[in-house]
């Protein structure tokens, strides 16, 4: 089921095309020395086989702004589990964002990176976020909450990655 | 993109799928006064231009909206236009506040 009885959307699909090989998209999503340089800048930790711990821990920049707005950050933001890694090609994992009680009570949701080399040097990065019962972290990462600072989710991470690889620097860089 | 966004209709379905993605042909078929052909061939070009993702789910293929093109746009242009100058006066700001 990708819907729920309310009839809200409870799976989000995102695709960016980026002219880079699957190895450096791999290493961009996998490698906590690119993940602190865009979207929301956290520093990835993951240990890549079934059942091995994942785990997003903030910047000090990250950790000093939150803080300056009121809102002290855990040690560790986002953790989950690796279900599946096959690298540089399929990244599956769990997902529960602790940065709030509120996101962190709700059920744990689950991620898959796709990454399909195709023509000219271009791949196809594929972002399958499957959010069944967590409403707040769908809207979050959506980008509903963008006007209230809380980043524009997962299409402007991917954005960000895309002209970091492309480019060399990030927007956010 | 742009050819993509030109036609009412597509613009139609992009929008059924803002209020609610992972549809199948056969519900959007059932909302737009439109051949199941026809709204297949939009679906087809909206596909070819990034801004609908397909993705099976058991016998189902489902349609989701991808917001990324547009995104990448927003970021490219807005971005660049109107958000410089905001952080720049934030920094303005804290650099005022520290006193340096």
């Amino acid at each position: 089921m990708t819907t729920t009885a309310q009839g809200a959307t409870t799976t989000q699909v995102y695709r960016v095309y980026i002219k880079a090989t699957p190895e450096a998209i791999w290493d961009a999503i996998t490698k906590p020395e690119w993940t602190a340089r865009y979207g929301y800048t956290g520093y990835v930790d993951y240990d890549l086989r079934p059942g091995g711990a994942y785990k997003v821990r903030p910047t000090p920049e990250f950790r000093a702004g939150s803080e300056a707005r009121g809102n002290p950050l855990p040690d560790v933001i986002i953790e989950g589990e690796v279900l599946e890694a096959d690298p540089p090609r399929k990244l599956v994992t769990t997902f529960r964002m602790l940065m709030d009680p509120g996101l962190a009570g709700e059920p744990v949701t689950r991620i898959t990176h796709e990454i399909v080399p195709g023509a000219n040097g271009v791949c196809a990065l594929t972002l399958t976020h499957e959010l069944d019962g967590a409403h707040k972290l769908a809207a979050i990462v959506g980008g509903a909450y963008e006007a209230h600072g809380a980043g524009g989710g997962h299409a402007w991470v991917l954005s960000d990655l895309k002209t970091l690889l492309e480019t060399g620097s990030a927007f956010t860089g | 993109m742009f050819k993509a966004l030109a036609d009412p209709t597509r613009r139609l379905l992009l929008d059924r799928l803002f209020e609610r993605d992972g549809r199948t042909l056969g519900e959007l078929v059932a909302e737009l006064e439109m051949t199941r052909f026809g709204v297949m061939k939009h679906l087809r070009l909206l596909e070819a231009a990034g801004l609908v993702v397909t993705r099976r789910s058991g016998r189902e293929k489902l349609h989701y909206l991808n917001p990324v093109p547009i995104r990448l746009l927003h970021d490219r242009w807005i971005h660049k236009y109107a958000e410089r100058p905001v952080s720049a006066l934030v920094d303005l700001k804290r650099r005022l506040e520290r006193g340096t």
